[in-house]
């Protein structure tokens, strides 16, 4: 199918694409990389007016290293991040993650940015940046403000964003100490994950000394596990993963669709939580820069 | 609105609505019936060609986005009458039957051969599963292309033996 007729206007300047959203409301739909508008434009389930094309703004295609931190624009495409040009524990979190995202042209084309403001329940950046407990850079005319991830997402496919705002990046701590693991779970190659589960731990002396545990595919969005978290700390290294699978277990209430039952979910949110356990604990730390 | 892009080499102005796709401009406007629309989702992969060099779904991209772009087809990865080694090796593979998807294969493939080449990177076994998995194909199974991609790569000296 063919999308429905619009405006289309290219942004030269980010104030002018700010300019654009704020006369415009809620006509106008941002688009980034398009992987995801494009589709649901091409199902006539988005038909916005006015598409503001923000591609050619090069300044929210930037991956910037800050003290103690890494901040990635808005545009910054899943590919760049596959392709490990991030480096540390960090980057190689971001590159593991990035390769499970649909396809590679799918990869070279879509934009973390694109992808927290499309907020797909099943969207892995949106759990990474959840457990990483990220902040959300936004911007509207002569405003900016920052969200945490769990502020910033509200449930499937709602977010914080006004009709004039604009993501224009991310920021993700570096701890140092600390190490990150990732699993999902998909049908098929390049398809949607039904479960999946991000961790970031710090181990002291064999001993988890803090974890973030998050999961996605047991409800609206992508949610912390407080109890698994509590539930990992001061466990020996090599039992840590056994026993975020059983706080998950015991934690999660998914409701099931279609022909997948709740118990499916729930042992399958327990299984991807193992993996990215175990993944974490075998996985390198962050240094100290 | 008024586009100019650069297609298989060569410079091309358009006129086009915003909201045809690049594939459908490709296809309509420029006769450039190669490349293929099968599920207009970016999922199937008939569509991809290579923009700037870098494989894309053209089903997901307006054409207006694509002004002072470059972008190569199915028809331009070699000249008239000649194959390209990825073409050569999905022929004498049998890695095709219907040959509905191929245009996406080869377009995905020849990006990737190329960049490795100019790189002097090598591809092994595992990106080009990646790769050739960012198609779909009912007709073949997918072993006679992963074959031909591994002949091809072979040939063009960027392939990771025993990768």
């Amino acid at each position: 199918m063919k999308p429905q007729s619009f405006e289309y206007v290219r942004a030269g300047t980010l104030d002018s694409a700010l300019e654009i959203l704020a006369d415009a409301g809620d006509e106008a739909k941002v688009i980034a990389g398009g992987q995801s508008l494009v589709p649901v434009m091409n199902l006539r389930l988005a038909r916005p007016a006015v598409l503001v094309d923000i591609n050619p703004l090069a300044e929210l295609a930037r991956v910037e290293q800050r003290a103690g931190a890494l901040r990635l624009g808005a545009l910054v495409r899943h590919r760049t991040l596959e392709r490990g040009e991030v480096g540390g524990a960090l980057g190689g979190l971001l590159a593991e993650v990035a390769g499970h995202i649909g396809h590679v042209p799918v990869r070279v084309r879509g934009s973390i940015g694109g992808s927290l403001a499309h907020a797909d329940p099943g969207a892995e950046w949106c759990l990474v940046a959840l457990a990483l407990e990220a902040e959300v850079e936004i911007a509207r005319r002569g405003e900016r403000r920052r969200l945490t991830v769990d502020a910033f997402l509200d449930g499937p496919f709602t977010t914080a964003l006004a009709p004039d705002e604009l993501v224009l990046g991310l920021e993700l701590a570096r701890r140092p100490g600390w190490s990150y693991g990732f699993a999902e779970h998909a049908r098929t190659h390049g398809a949607f994950a039904q479960s999946g589960a991000c961790v970031a731990l710090q181990v002291r002396d064999e001993v988890v000394a803090a974890a973030r545990v998050a999961v996605m595919g047991v409800g609206g969005r992508a949610e912390r596990l407080g109890p698994v978290e509590a539930a990992v700390v001061g466990r020996p290294a090599n039992g840590a993963a056994a026993a975020a699978a059983g706080a998950c277990r015991e934690v999660v209430d998914p409701a099931g669709y279609d022909e997948v039952s709740p118990d499916y979910l729930r042992a399958l949110a327990a299984a991807v939580v193992r993996r990215a356990t175990a993944a974490a604990i075998a996985a390198p730390t962050e240094e100290r820069q | 609105m008024r586009i100019e892009l650069s297609v298989n080499g060569v410079a091309r102005a358009l006129e086009c609505e915003e909201r045809t796709s690049l594939a459908d401009a490709l296809r309509e406007q420029l006769g450039l019936t190669g490349t293929h629309l099968g599920c207009e989702q970016g999922s199937c992969g008939a569509c991809s060609v290579l923009l700037d060099g870098q494989p894309v779904r053209s089903c997901l991209l307006f054409a207006v986005q694509c002004d002072g772009a470059a972008i190569t087809t199915v028809e331009g990865l070699a000249p008239a009458g000649e194959l390209h080694p990825i073409q050569r090796a999905f022929h004498e593979q049998h890695a095709l039957q219907c040959g509905f998807c191929t245009p996406g294969f080869l377009t995905v493939l020849y990006g990737a051969l190329e960049d490795a080449r100019r790189a002097s990177r090598h591809l092994d076994d595992n990106e080009l599963t990646t790769l050739v998995g960012s198609g779909l194909c009912r007709c073949t199974g997918y072993h006679p292309i992963l074959a031909a991609a591994r002949q091809a790569a072979r040939e063009l000296g960027v392939y990771a033996e025993g990768g």
